[in-house]
């Protein structure tokens, strides 16, 4: 296996005792373009870059949504309209606001590093699209199944603050570079409970790939999701991705208060708009992540197996797969925006922490605890093997 | 050849191409902060070299540590201290800069020659792929145990050691002696770290 495997579809899913192995949309797809007269090769680079886009193309929609349901909902929490002429409801605000920073002048000022000015967003943007390459949204729908999974996403977002520090330091002014520091400061302390979290769900399931957390999490429904047996764990990684989103009550970085707006202060037009994209699809993300790890992923609450036996049809057969296939998509999308419901209506009704107290609460509170919840996982592991998964 | 294997070999030209280049561009550059963001993409590179040899969880690894941690941990020192200002003029710089070009080239002269003259297996073992994450714990936890948990020690140290510089306020007097110690550091620079025996 080399890079290339890396970015393909995964096609040999684990052979699962319970769940089905659903759709392989890349099977049936080169199967058609061999139907067409294709070598499987050139079918194979066809269907390459389609989940990518596919993806990419969700990633940007989910974004335009939740700055919409951003838009509604603090207006509703500050008894407000919000938008209402763009289209019905206003649906197409965040449209018009993308258009509007598109056209709009890319400024870069006189005293800035250009070249340090420019990558410090795509730097903050990549790493954060690249992470979708692991959220399940079923058994074969994920655009890689690689088998480090959830340890890709936490490298991977270790790679932002370099990019916020870049952007902090380029823009040549004091409040840029306390924002870029804080958020670096930030970012790095709450990293650690984070992954220690991640950690005792991983033991549990055995596996680093998410498709084999959520498969764990399967059998009975609601009843065997991580949230009842990580209650701690649940809300540890809440708390750290908000933080690492950088989302009230979390969001130093760019107090507007204390510094202006943080290491965006000098940024104006499409580079404004990379920074505002990289945040709301990374809480689009933690949001996604958190149904993955805590809340059984695609799963719905009541097993699809027992209401196909319900109603008197095979697992297997096409209907029900079709069936249980967009059941699992709208679950997965379900779950992630009830989670942002739950991050923008804190963000509306919460204060702001002080720096000193948000390291406080990362290195004093959180990390000890996390560690005491990886201990007390690996205990009851060992002591119920069948209930943790030995 | 196969689309993969030029895929691979593409890779591994572009790879070795940014190490290079952006190793001697940290080195070489006069900007600290170039230097510094460079290193970044010299690891991110290493990282992808990994990659290629389907060692996917080193290279993780590889990003979180260096990437995430070191590398933000340099630009954040740098950051805090830089003034702006210029450097005092060194004496025999130029002489200084031939000496130390001259032990690099020597280094490479020799790393060159073991690499031509070691009888390389071709084709080297198979990677493991997904079960390297499996296989790198359990060494961790059985025949590697001891250089890892001196590793830990080591951290402990250099943790324990920042620690006490930074909080210099803590310890007033002497754990051993009860004599007071003066801990200012920065402030007084002339007073020594440790307490003198010699005078009382």
């Amino acid at each position: 296996m080399n890079v290339s495997n890396l970015i393909v579809i995964h096609l040999a899913s684990t052979p699962l005792a319970i769940v089905s192995n659903g759709i392989d949309l890349e099977l049936s797809f080169t199967q058609t373009m061999q139907g067409l007269g294709l070598s499987p090769q050139v079918a194979h680079i066809i269907w390459l870059p389609l989940p990518m886009l596919l993806v990419l193309v969700a990633a940007l929609v989910g974004v335009l949504v939740t700055v919409w349901l951003e838009r509604k909902i603090s207006a509703a929490a500050q008894q407000r309209i919000g938008p209402e002429y763009a289209g019905a409801l206003g649906i197409l605000q965040p449209m018009a606001d993308g258009l509007k920073l598109l056209v709009k002048e890319d400024i870069i000022p006189a005293k800035a590093d250009s070249l340090l000015f420019t990558l410090g967003p795509v730097l903050v943007l990549v790493p954060v699209i690249l992470s979708w390459l692991i959220v399940p949204f079923g058994q074969n729908l994920l655009i890689s199944n690689v088998g480090i999974g959830i340890f890709l996403w936490i490298s991977l977002s270790s790679i932002q603050p370099i990019g916020l520090l870049m952007s902090g330091y380029a823009s040549n002014n004091k409040y840029s570079l306390l924002g870029g520091l804080r958020a670096a400061a930030q970012s790095i302390s709450y990293e650690i409970p984070l992954a220690l979290s991640v950690l005792a769900v991983v033991m549990m399931s055995n596996s680093l790939s998410t498709v084999d957390i959520v498969a764990q999490q399967t059998g009975a429904g609601v009843l065997s999701w991580n949230i009842w047996r990580q209650p701690i764990g649940f809300v540890i990684f809440w708390i750290c991705a908000l933080a690492e989103c950088e989302r009230l009550p979390f969001d130093l970085p760019e107090a507007e208060e204390e510094l202006v707006a943080g290491y965006q202060t000098e940024y104006a037009g499409m580079k404004f708009a990379l920074f505002y994209l990289g945040s709301y699809i990374n809480l689009v993300l933690s949001a996604l992540l958190v149904s993955v790890l805590y809340l059984g992923g695609w799963g719905f609450p009541i097993p699809i197996e027992s209401l196909a036996n319900l109603i008197n049809q095979p697992i297997n057969s096409p209907l029900i797969e079709v069936i249980a296939g967009s059941i699992g998509i709208v679950m997965t999308i379900l779950k992630a925006y009830l989670l942002v419901f739950l991050a923008i209506l804190l963000r509306w009704t919460t204060p702001r922490v002080r720096i000193d107290q948000l390291l406080d609460l990362g290195w004093k509170f959180l990390l000890p605890i996390s560690l005491v919840n990886l201990l007390f996982t690996a205990a009851l592991k060992l002591s119920f093997p069948s209930a943790f998964g030995g | 050849m196969t689309i993969a294997a030029s895929t691979e070999l593409i890779c591994f030209v572009i790879l070795s191409g940014v190490i290079i280049t952006g190793g001697l561009g940290v080195i070489l550059l006069r900007n600290i902060v170039y230097s510094a963001f460079l290193l970044g993409g010299v690891f991110m590179a290493v990282a992808g070299l990994y990659l290629l040899l389907n060692a996917s969880f080193v290279a993780a690894a590889q990003i979180l540590v260096y990437v995430g941690a070191v590398n933000v941990l340099i630009l954040f020192a740098i950051m805090l201290v830089n003034k702006k200002e210029d450097l005092k003029p060194i004496k025999g710089l130029q002489v200084r800069r031939l000496l130390s070009g001259g032990v690099c080239a020597g280094l490479l002269a020799l790393l060159i020659r073991v690499d031509l003259t070691t009888p390389w297996p071709v084709p080297g073992p198979k990677a493991i792929g997904e079960k390297a994450t499996e296989r790198i714990g359990e060494h961790l936890f059985t025949d590697y145990l001891l250089p890892f948990e001196l590793a830990s020690v080591l951290l402990l140290m250099a943790m324990i050691g920042a620690i006490v510089l930074a909080r210099r306020d803590v310890l007033l007097t002497d754990v051993g002696t009860g004599d007071s110690v003066d801990q200012g550091l920065i402030e007084k620079p002339i007073s020594p770290l440790l307490i003198d025996k010699s005078k009382s």
